[in-house]
């Protein structure tokens, strides 16, 4: 089976209701969506298949059909990094960090599509996202600071 | 500054060591040298330092004893190296080394002690100092108990001055000039010509002069990095999926294990049938393990599917089979002297308010108050990588517990300790989950039988939850009563199985004997004076073995002490702010009342139709923190709208970090308060996953005023005590918007939430 992750085609022998989150840590040693819950409950493991957040523990790696996969790896790098990332820096959301590959990439989805969205479209895109720390205030004020930097970019 | 040179001389003693091709700066422990495990690799140096500063040709290193669970801790430790050896922390490589004695925290016991800790009596300061005796000689090695900053601010500042005063004498010797006339900036000295010289081509010269001991640490107004707002080194690498945890690692040749272990925790596995998942794709064995069976697969997902394909039949739980008979059990033993375990707090007289004559004018107050067992639920699920040889034992995990891990990995492979080597990785949270070890003893059995092999554990989630060690649950009865409009007497009686004891068992292989103070942490130990005042612990007997659990004893005593206080101050029928600050005995605490009032608004409970605010007031870890919390009470149901807290920690090092540290724990606090608990059906856990154990969404969060003060006299960490607070500021908010005064938690069984 062929799978184009971050731009780069892979080939992996695997059972087609794999879940891409698997396919991706175990067979592709693509670490930074993580496992949280393995029900589509945490979005940890959020990625974006063709652009669009996606969370990865629930994809079969059978049903991807060859769209492409982009991974935080692929968003930014610590060299280059994406607006919203920068944004996410810029505000010190982390705490143990372990949601924030996830945050990020649905926040990177959302803006791409509601570049200039108000706090209630904040809270609708962003809740399906948990985080045990608590850095959700953070989490606000950063999506807030990368959207007017997108809209200024 | 003078005083505390003086104080530090005498504490610690920083001493130095020759390393290939450099010098390692750390604490010289005077009274009993220990162990030291980074000198190991060293040529000839003194076996009785512990390195925090290691410099050679490469580089600046930096170790960072204590773990960093997502709060932030690794940055904090070198920024404390790095304000007094000036240099940028960034530039450094941070590590946290390899366990040892050495790095003994001596602040994690100082709770232990029988006086709050608002007391700086001589006598109390004495057993505190003495708390860090067992500390030191139990090797303890543990991060926890928001003890991380108290216990590094001197030790990790010292190793710098030391590490930076001896660089001087070496560059001074070498230009024939004085120390005095030595400048140092971004990791060189510098010359009174100007000509700057790097401290890794200083090292090995440093090496080799006694170590500068008589140093002065810098006066705050001189601090570079501490005191500032700053950003957190971990945080690029956090923001770009690039932060490697312990479940990330990959090793040449590796396998991944999975576990089912019996759900009624402790119990033995009667027998099983893996006939389904022997041949199942990517299968490599299935093993008995302790008090379950493991998988061994070549991929995470392949082994959890085999995993779940074998047939077990467990044998029943150690205990009670319900919540229900769990917490009947709990209530039994409430006021009943045969389990009464400590009284800590006794002024006044309680028994004589609570006569005969009083119950039958019917002026005692009374109600009971009850919070449920909780999972810690990180993130990142437990796991831990091994690799066992004839030779040696290698684990990688995220631990607050390396020196159990490692002697626990030693007598199980039968190997000398000096050959097990634990390397402590970055966590995705603990809340205290990893103060436990069962996941990582779980993969060194699969390990030893796969010699050679390295082998990864990963729980799953519904593993991790229905396997923690939760957070006991407890129930208290409140009494009181109320003279003149003022609260005249308090009296908690809080059950509850130990905590301690049950956690030592599992890691020492005896339970501590002797009182759980944990029982009413957060309650007797309340900076308030109130003429009848009695708080008295009962231990339940042993049930659901129980762990610490953010905030630990205080998690559950922040809601019941500030709760009853709440109720009688309604009873007297006083302004809950004003009558907290009447009661209040000690200034910091004071301050923090009265800036919570101010920063809020506070005229009073209410706020408006269906809005109301709750104050609420909790003392834990020395730090005192005030909490106001308005809600609204909507069609939907309960709105969190913001939230006000001040805290003081003596001392702020770092003033984003302190932020989110309060408004995380907060969250925290407030979020399993809404909606978490951990009940039990057939010995079973049975929230498996998050679905069942919700928290806080995004959605839900209020606004945040946060502010800190220093009037304190020592310096805190602040992980932790956001978190008692936050649950009786939600609950008395509610009853100043609803007239409903929810006594149980979750509030979610009463209440609805937006």
């Amino acid at each position: 089976m062929q799978i184009t992750v971050n731009g780069e085609a892979h080939d992996v022998d695997v059972e087609p209701e794999m879940p891409l989150l698997w396919v991706l840590r175990d067979e592709l040693g693509i670490t930074g969506p993580k496992y949280g819950c393995g029900i589509a409950q945490c979005g940890a493991c959020t990625v974006h298949i063709n652009g669009y957040a996606i969370r990865s523990c629930q994809l079969a790696i059978g049903d991807l059909k060859g769209r492409e996969v982009t991974t935080i790896e692929g968003l930014g790098s610590p060299e280059s990094l994406h607006i919203v990332q920068e944004a996410w820096i810029d505000n010190q959301v982390a705490q143990c960090g372990y949601c924030q590959s996830g945050q990020i990439m649905q926040a990177a989805s959302f803006l791409a599509t509601k570049p200039d969205p108000n706090d209630e479209d904040i809270d609708a895109a962003m809740s399906g996202n948990l985080c045990r720390c608590g850095t959700y205030p953070r989490i606000r004020a950063a999506v807030k600071a990368a959207a007017k930097k997108l809209q200024e970019s | 500054m003078g005083a505390i040179g003086t104080i530090t001389r005498r504490t610690f003693l920083i001493g130095s060591a020759a390393i290939a091709g450099g010098v390692a700066f750390g604490t010289y422990m005077a009274k009993r040298p220990i162990d030291n495990p980074l000198l190991a690799d060293l040529k000839d140096g003194e076996a009785a330092i512990t390195p925090y500063v290691k410099i050679d040709a490469d580089g600046i290193t930096i170790v960072t004893p204590r773990a960093d669970k997502g709060q932030g801790s690794y940055s904090m430790q070198a920024r404390l190296i790095a304000e007094e050896l000036d240099i940028n922390p960034a530039t450094a490589t941070i590590t946290p080394g390899l366990p040892g004695p050495a790095y003994y925290n001596g602040a994690v016991m100082e709770e232990g002690v029988p006086f709050p800790s608002y007391d700086n009596s001589a006598l109390a300061e004495t057993a505190r100092k003495f708390m860090s005796v067992p500390a030191k000689l139990m090797s303890m090695q543990m991060t926890g108990g928001s003890s991380t900053v108290p216990d590094a601010y001197l030790k990790m500042r010292m190793a710098g001055a030391t590490a930076r005063e001896t660089l001087k004498e070496a560059a001074a010797q070498q230009a024939g000039l004085a120390r005095e006339q030595m400048k140092t900036e971004d990791g060189h000295v510098v010359l009174p010509d100007g000509k700057r010289i790097a401290y890794t081509e200083l090292a090995p010269a440093a090496a080799k002069i006694e170590p500068i001991s008589e140093v002065q640490l810098r006066p705050k107004d001189q601090w570079k990095h501490l005191g500032k707002p700053t950003n957190r080194i971990d945080m690029p690498a956090k923001c770009t999926g690039t932060e490697q945890y312990g479940i990330d690692l990959a090793m040449e040749g590796m396998v991944h294990a999975a576990v089912r272990a019996n759900p009624g925790v402790g119990a033995d596995v009667e027998s099983f049938d893996a006939s389904a998942a022997v041949d199942m794709r990517g299968v490599q064995k299935v093993m008995a393990i302790s008090n379950g069976v493991a998988v061994v697969a070549d991929n995470t997902w392949r082994a959890w599917r085999a995993a779940d394909a074998i047939n077990i039949e467990w044998a029943a739980g150690p205990y009670p089979a319900n919540t229900d008979e769990i917490f009947a059990k709990i209530e039994s033993v409430i006021d009943d002297d045969e389990y009464r375990d400590h009284r800590q707090r006794d002024d006044g007289d309680v028994t004589a308010v609570f006569d005969d004559a009083a119950q039958e004018r019917g002026d005692i107050f009374e109600a009971t108050y009850k919070v449920p067992y909780l999972a810690h639920a990180p993130m990142e699920p437990m796991n831990a990588l091994v690799l066992v040889t004839d030779t040696k034992c290698e684990v990688w995990t995220g631990t607050q517990i390396p020196l159990f891990v490692r002697d626990h990995a030693a007598e199980m492979t039968g190997l000398d300790k000096d050959n097990v080597f634990v390397y402590v990785q970055p966590m995705g949270g603990s809340f205290g989950h990893k103060l436990e070890d069962t996941h990582v003893l779980q993969a060194i059995e699969v390990a030893i039988a796969m010699k050679g092999t390295p082998v990864k554990l990963v729980w799953s989630r519904e593993e991790d939850m229905t396997h923690d060690y939760p957070r006991p649950g407890a129930i208290a009865k409140g009494r009181g009563r109320v003279i003149d409009g003022k609260v005249d007497t308090f009296d908690l009686s809080v059950g509850q199985s130990a905590l301690m004891s049950s956690w030592f068992g599992r890691l020492m292989g005896v339970g501590i004997p002797g009182p759980d103070a944990t029982i009413t942490t957060g309650s007797w130990d309340q900076p308030f004076t109130i003429p009848n005042y009695r708080v008295t612990g009962y231990r339940a007997p042993a049930m659901v073995p129980v762990s610490s659990w953010r905030s630990v004893g205080a998690s559950g005593n922040g809601f019941f002490h500030d709760s009853l206080l709440d109720e009688l101050i309604h009873e007297a029928g006083a302004d809950p702010l004003a009558e907290r600050i009447r009661l209040c005995l000690h200034e910091p605490s004071r301050k923090v009342l009265e800036k919570v009032g101010e920063i809020s608004g506070w005229d009073g409970p209410s706020i408006g139709h269906n809005q109301g605010r709750g104050v609420a007031f909790s003392m834990s870890f020395g730090v005192p923190v005030a909490v106001v919390t308005e809600v609204t009470h909507t069609d939907a149901g309960i709105k969190i709208d913001r939230v006000f807290a001040v805290v003081d920690v003596g001392e702020v090092l770092d003033p984003i970090n302190l932020e989110a540290q309060v408004f995380g724990g907060i969250i925290f606090g407030m979020a399993h308060a809404m909606n978490c608990e951990t009940t039990y059906e057939n010995h079973a856990a049975q929230q498996n996953n998050y679905h069942a154990f919700e928290g806080m969404r995004l959605y839900q969060v209020p606004l945040f005023e946060i502010e800190a003060l220093t009037n304190a006299s020592k310096i805190r960490g602040i992980g932790e005590p956001g978190v008692p607070p936050a649950a009786p500021s939600l609950g008395n908010a509610i009853f100043a918007a609803t007239g409903q005064r929810i006594r149980e938690l979750p509030f979610n069984k009463q209440i609805d939430f937006v």
